[in-house]
């Protein structure tokens, strides 16, 4: 036990970084709004020092010299406020319950929805992405607020079959996958809107960032899939039994291996997107409806 | 391609009524496809002649996977013979207008070195395929990409091998095992046994396994109370070649030669002496009681069909705590034993074990069997705490709850194919990985007749050029921008 009340202290973060979000929201809907009737390109990022040695382009950033992009600074704040209290939730539900934060639904939500935003702040820097902001705070939000509202679990401890170095292993990398999965499908919708109205294809930073985003989930979705299958083996006798659960897995893995071919193949592009949202409804269904409505061995969401 | 696609695309949705449906043999509840029948049965034969109770193995779940194998291995073999010629051959000569090609930049180089040597020395030293003519260099990297892909796509014919041995060689077996009890390996001893059809039943591994102590931990307080926290199974086992002890626990088989023992239930076995009605002990030792809520509420039977003067049978009730229910009924309020008590009814007649049927040794056969009464006609009912004795109506005879053992249900599984399919997954992730995040690229350099130096890029996939590595070149061979010629990046 700790000294400190630990689990009370994460959800302090998780109300703090609700309310951090929701103003986030607040400012950077109308700031997204603005910007893009006068400029289509503005960065969201604020400058961060160059990783990735020198760079001889010319910088893409502008000075700030709308009022958008000064709200658009206020909000990109917020969010990376947000992002910091949701992952201090994460670490400090951690710390109270004495084992990797991702046991039951709740805890998938929260770890989720940290995820989600580190993902997002990650990819979106140093890209022209910044309409998808108040989207992806919106999807954070609302993923906090489920997790908060109907699927709180107290902290406890686990039943024994969890309680496996598996196990960590296999949800980290879901929950990672399924990070980028969300980044990747919001970035994919934001494109296909994008073609309808027919925004010229010379410049799709939007399908870039889906198309970087889902080529690190695949592999890692991939990885997660196998080292579900090594747990099952280790707590079951068989490593494939095709459980629900296992099943939507496999499915969703198959609908971005579509993807991917899509990808390659001319004149496909829009089929692509198509798919890559497909499989990302397969992994919403995985976490939500078979963990809700169907019976299955993987029956431990604790609500 | 667009076969693969639309074939992919099938696979997925072909899986889908297999997760909605209930399914033969999938573990989590076997009665399931016999439940859906009931509530069903206009249906249900229909959706059977389809196969859509068992989806996995259904022939045209078959069918697509298949095809999907046979077009992948269509396309993916003559991709290699192409890519081994590739790679044998030489990196091709650089485009004639190379300022099209990215990151493109032109300069003077210093004139200490030769820049066309020392861009060779510098590409080769960071592991390109290089060849240099008198006017250029022209390197390639990135063949892993390709390698990657092509262990990837293989991968999964290995992975269908590895799953086809498991499904094809191997077996599955249920076994509940009484503290103090040994079960031998042989296909007799199993509650129930599934063999794949190739299956040799009748040469499985020669062991012997006893259960030595079970030991269990529920939660004592808060929400969660009364959830498992802990099971272990304490056993010693002897095969041929080495004999021990070993502690099962959920994720911790048993593990002798590849058959693996797990770990996946338990309940009580209450330890019941029957006397009949010549004082002879008539059956005696634990009975495995099945449990049927959280809290190990477990019913269970003892037939007695030696007893005299009539044969006995006895139903119970095990409540590992019992407490007063609502209706003055003893219900079990936590899983542990802190109160454990038997209830128990009795019945005489003919147990039906003689007429060639197989019954279960969990259920009585009332047909032939007459409850026993107590001295004003009302059924006979006892209940029981370990130690206690009481004797039956019409001098049946006694019944002695002498104690309490645990029992464990164990999963007991074989599958020759899983080291296959261990391999072909981690030839999957490694070669998916290579396949998706490495760029394959060429770079060329090359020396124009005034002088300057040209040098340029090329992905030959869809991930781009890493940033910086043309820029790292420049800079190792001294290249800076040649006065009133410069030409700006295009990137
Ligand atoms: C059995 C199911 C299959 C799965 C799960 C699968 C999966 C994949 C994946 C994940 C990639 C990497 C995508 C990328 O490089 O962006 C890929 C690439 C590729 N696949 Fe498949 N594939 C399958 C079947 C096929 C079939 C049937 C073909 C032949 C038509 C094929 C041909 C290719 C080719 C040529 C590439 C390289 C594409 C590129 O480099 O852009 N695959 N596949």
């Amino acid at each position: 036990m700790t000294s400190f009340d630990a689990a009370a202290l994460s959800d302090a973060f998780v109300t703090s970084a609700l309310a951090v979000f929701s103003l986030a929201l607040v400012v950077l809907a109308p700031a997204a709004a603005l910007s893009r009737t006068r400029t289509r390109t503005a960065p969201l990022s604020v400058p961060v020092p160059a990783l990735e040695g020198p760079r001889d382009a010319p910088a893409l950033r502008s000075a700030p010299t709308h009022g958008s992009t000064r709200l658009a600074g206020a909000g990109q704040a917020g969010v990376v406020l947000g992002t910091i209290l949701v992952c201090l939730a994460v670490v400090a539900r951690g710390v109270a319950a004495g084992r990797a934060p991702w046991g039951n639904m709740y805890e998938f939500g929260l770890t989720g929805s940290a995820a989600v935003a580190v993902a997002f702040l990650i990819y979106s820097r140093r890209r022209p992405v910044g309409g998808l902001a108040p989207w992806t705070v919106a999807l954070v939000l609302v993923l906090l607020g489920v997790s908060v509202t109907s699927l709180y679990t107290p902290v406890d401890d686990l039943v024994p079959v969890l309680n496996s170095r598996w196990l960590v292993v296999h949800v980290a990398a879901a929950i990672a996958a399924g990070a980028l999965f969300t980044v990747g499908a919001l970035a994919t919708v934001a494109q296909l809107v994008r073609q309808r109205r027919g925004g010229n294809d010379q410049e799709d930073h939007f399908g870039a960032l889906a198309h970087t985003v889902h080529l690190v989930a695949f592999p890692i979705w991939t990885f997660a899939v196998i080292a579900g299958a090594v747990w099952a083996e280790n707590a079951w006798g068989r490593y494939w039994g095709w459980d629900p659960k296992e099943t939507w897995a496999f499915i969703t893995w198959v609908f971005y291996a579509a993807h991917l071919h899509a990808l390659s193949t001319v004149g496909w592009r829009r089929r692509a997107g198509l798919l890559a949202i497909a499989g990302f409804l397969a992994f919403l269904f995985n976490f939500f409806g078979v963990n809700l409505w169907i019976p299955g061995l993987h029956s431990y969401a604790g609500v | 391609m667009r076969t693969a696609i639309v074939l992919l695309v099938l696979l997925a949705l072909t899986a889908v009524p297999g997760s909605l449906l209930p399914q033969r043999g999938v573990a989590s509840d076997p009665a399931a496809v016999a439940n859906f029948y009931r509530q069903h049965p206009d249906l249900s034969p229909w959706l059977d002649r389809l196969s859509l109770f068992n989806v996995y193995s259904a022939p045209w779940f078959a069918a697509v996977y298949v095809l999907l194998l046979v077009s992948m291995t269509g396309c993916v073999v003559p991709r290699c013979a192409q890519l081994w010629r590739d790679f044998r051959a030489a990196p091709p000569p650089a485009p004639r207008r190379l300022s099209r090609e990215t990151g493109h930049r032109r300069g003077d180089a210093a004139a200490t070195t030769d820049p066309l040597n020392a861009a060779a020395a510098y590409l080769r030293a960071r592991r390109f395929r290089v060849t240099s003519t008198g006017h250029e260099v022209r390197a390639e990297k990135g063949r892993s990409r390709e390698l990657g892909n092509l262990a990837f796509h293989l991968s999964l014919l290995v992975l269908l091998f590895g799953v086809a041995g498991g499904k094809l060689f191997g077996y599955e077996g249920r076994v509940a095992l009484v503290e103090g009890t040994t079960f031998a390996n042989v296909a007799s001893s199993y509650d129930a046994l599934t063999p794949a059809p190739w299956a040799d039943v009748n040469g499985l591994e020669p062991l012997e396994v006893t259960l030595d102590d079970f030991e269990a931990e529920f939660e004592t307080e808060g929400a969660r109370f009364g959830e498992p926290r802990s099971f272990e199974a304490a056993v010693s086992y002897e095969g041929d070649e080495e004999n021990g002890t070993f502690t099962v626990r959920p994720n911790r088989p048993l593990d002798i030669n590849g058959t693996k023992f797990f770990l996946t239930g338990h309940g009580y076995a209450p330890e019941l002496t029957v006397r009949d009605g010549n004082g002879d002990v008539a059956a005696s030792g634990p009975t495995i009681f099945l449990p049927v809520d959280q809290a190990f509420t477990s019913d269970g039977v003892v037939k007695v069909p030696d007893a005299r003067p009539a044969p006995l049978a006895l139903q119970g009730l095990f409540l590992p705590t019992a407490v007063e229910g609502p209706d003055g009924m003893g219900v079990s309020a936590f899983p542990d034993q802190v109160n454990p008590i038997v209830q128990l009814m009795a019945f005489t007649g003919d147990l039906g074990l003689d007429d060639g049927t197989t019954q279960s040794v969990y259920e009585l056969d009332f047909t032939d069997l007459e409850q026993v009464r107590d001295g004003e006609g009302k059924p006979w009912r006892v209940r029981l705490a370990p130690g206690e004795t009481v004797r039956l109506p019409d001098g049946l005879g006694s019944v002695t709850f002498d104690g309490l053992s645990r029992f464990a249900n164990f999963q007991v599984a074989r599958d020759p194919g899983k080291e296959v399919s261990l391999v072909a997954a981690i030839l999957l992730m490694l070669g998916l990985t290579a396949s998706l995040a490495v760029p394959r690229r060429r770079i060329w350099v090359r020396r124009n007749d005034d002088g300057t130096v040209e040098v340029a890029a090329r992905s030959l996939s869809r991930r781009p050029v890493p940033p910086g590595e043309l820029h790292a070149l420049a800079s190792a061979i001294g290249l800076s921008p040649a006065d009133g010629r410069q030409h700006k990046e295009e990137e």
